[in-house]
């Protein structure tokens, strides 16, 4: 069906938790998307809405899922005790808590050393990839706890460009850190997947960051896809109710020292 | 591979002493457990009799010859107590070593697997825990007979679980911790993951786990062998040697020097364990900043 070019596809995906008490509840429901290759889209929900869900979706970590899903033709399956698959390495993910993403006893350049291990190309080295984060190369040789969580999140960064990925995913990359280094990290990853030529899902509920590099914004609210469109059009015209809520919520810088409010 | 370190002008050194062995507690304990075990390796140069020989007179207090006085049967109690180190530091080296492999790697594949692996050998770790560690190695060595090597087998049997739990309870934290879905997602096989990513970060909790269980080892079997269940006399054990010094309660040195030994072991034992505990934390030590 697809063609090798074609980037994510996922057409109708749906997954469900099992939760504690025998209930389940429907995280991704019916979900068609796609992130053409070198494409940057914002992925923007409130809360709970299933994107993370998603994000583990693509990149194999939520078992059971149902509807298609491929990555440049090659359908996606979940991970296993097998390794995963040579074909779909080529998807990363950066995750949202750079405290519990890097291995605490290794140092930062033998983790990004394994990573360049896996690129198909040839890899920047170490202290390249460390001086496109903006770090410097004695990094390489300190371990995670050593450096703070902004440092850290451009370490994991540099980890996921190294494996020379086409879709590089950020499962909320900038939640926890400062709202001074956010729009900085996100500003990041955009350029670094541009270089290298992946494609990039940037999830956040922060709209107003996601606006500064997104092509596309698709907004999410309980498990379905409610609005999607180019970036700049969404912020001026938002269609569904969501949208505006997320919007609204942007705090504005007007001196008012209003907070931003909420309906319903 | 960590062998992949990149040299960077100006790092520093590796090779310092953390912080956490810089207090009295440590350092103490890490003397007198070095003590011991210069005792243990240099034992027949440092015995001035034959531990075995009744060549003095019963029940001495101790004086310039019998530094640490002689039991009933004439034998030299400080020369007893240097000989008793080569039982007990070694059985219980190799009775923590052991359990401690035995127990960690069947909690990682039961943590790693989980299912109906993880079930079977959990259940088998609650039946063993659920019995008083102390009276259930009684059972066994009275079962196999009294001697050594059966206080040792007896002693390893109920010394497994408590690793089986925690190293399986780590590594069920790590298997979903995101740096090890990380390396998953980077091509990491299972071998390779438990490897890289998990074995490091369960091997020092456990190494001080093991650390403060070779204080337990040595009082367990002098316990066994204070009940009559281990070390077979005349052979020179420091629990076998307290209790000859119970049917001579005036002769209190009988007991009482040996008691000492355990007791000095034990301490040390476990002062260095905190300072292991402290030192094995890669966040203790060597912050930026």
């Amino acid at each position: 069906m697809a063609r090798t070019a074609d980037g994510l596809v996922l057409d109708q995906v749906s997954a469900t938790h099992h939760q504690r008490g025998g209930g389940t509840l429907t995280a991704v429901d019916a979900v068609s998307l796609t992130v053409a290759p070198g494409e940057v889209v914002g992925l923007v929900g409130e809360s709970g809405c299933g994107k993370s869900t998603l994000a583990k979706l693509i990149c194999g970590l939520q078992p059971g899922f149902t509807g298609a899903a491929s990555f440049n033709g090659i359908p996606i399956r979940p991970l296993t005790l097998a390794r995963r698959p040579s074909e779909l390495l080529r998807i990363q993910m950066v995750f949202q808590n750079p405290y519990a993403s890097l291995n605490p006893r290794r140092r930062v350049g033998a983790q990004i050393e394994d990573a360049r291990r896996i690129n198909p190309g040839t890899a920047a080295s170490v202290v390249d990839l460390l001086d496109q984060v903006e770090l410097p190369a004695t990094a390489a040789n300190s371990f995670p706890h050593q450096f703070s969580g902004g440092q850290r999140q451009r370490i994991a960064i540099a980890r996921a460009v190294a494996t020379g990925p086409t879709l590089l995913i950020g499962d909320e990359p900038i939640a926890s850190l400062d709202a001074s280094l956010q729009s900085k990290i996100a500003r990041l990853m955009r350029e670094l997947a541009r270089e290298v030529g992946a494609s990039l899902l940037f999830i956040s509920h922060d709209l107003s960051v996601v606006r500064l590099i997104a092509d596309r914004v698709v907004v999410m609210n309980r498990g379905r896809v409610v609005e999607s469109g180019v970036t700049e059009e969404l912020w001026a015209n938002p269609t569904d109710a969501c949208t505006r809520r997320l919007l609204d919520s942007i705090p504005i810088a007007d001196g008012l020292g209003r907070l931003p409010h909420f309906e319903g | 591979m960590s062998n992949t370190r990149v040299t960077v002008p100006g790092r520093k050194r590796l090779m310092r002493v953390p912080d956490a062995w810089k207090n009295p507690l440590a350092i103490s304990g890490t003397v007198i457990v070095v003590l011991w075990l210069l005792v243990t390796v240099f034992a027949p140069w440092l015995a001035p009799f034959d531990p075995l020989a009744q060549e003095s007179a019963r029940l001495l207090a101790p004086n310039g010859t019998n530094w640490f006085g002689t039991d009933a049967l004439g034998r030299d109690v400080f020369s007893r107590v240097i000989a008793g180190t080569r039982t007990s530091i070694p059985v219980a080296m190799i009775l923590v070593v052991i359990s401690l492999l035995f127990g960690t790697v069947l909690g990682a594949v039961a943590g790693f697997l989980g299912t109906a692996v993880d079930e079977v050998i959990m259940r088998v770790t609650d039946v063993v825990l659920a019995f008083p560690s102390i009276i259930l190695a009684m059972v066994i060595a009275a079962a196999l007979g009294p001697s050594l090597m059966n206080a040792v087998i007896a002693l390893l049997l109920v010394s497994w679980p408590q690793y089986t739990r925690i190293s399986r309870s780590l590594v069920i934290s790590l298997r979903s911790s995101e740096f090890v879905i990380a390396g998953r997602l980077m091509g990491s096989g299972v071998f390779t993951s438990l490897r890289r990513d998990i074995a490091p970060n369960v091997a020092s909790p456990m190494l001080v786990l093991a650390a403060a269980d070779f204080g337990s080892a040595i009082l367990l079997l002098s316990g066994l062998s204070f009940l009559g269940l281990g070390a077979v006399p005349p052979a020179p054990e420091w629990g076998s040697m307290v209790s000859d010094g119970t049917s001579n309660f005036s002769a209190w040195w009988i007991a009482a020097f040996p008691g000492l030994a355990i007791f000095t072991i034990v301490v040390g034992v476990n002062f260095m364990g905190d300072a292991m505990r402290d030192a094995l934390d890669p966040r203790s030590n060597g912050r930026l900043s």
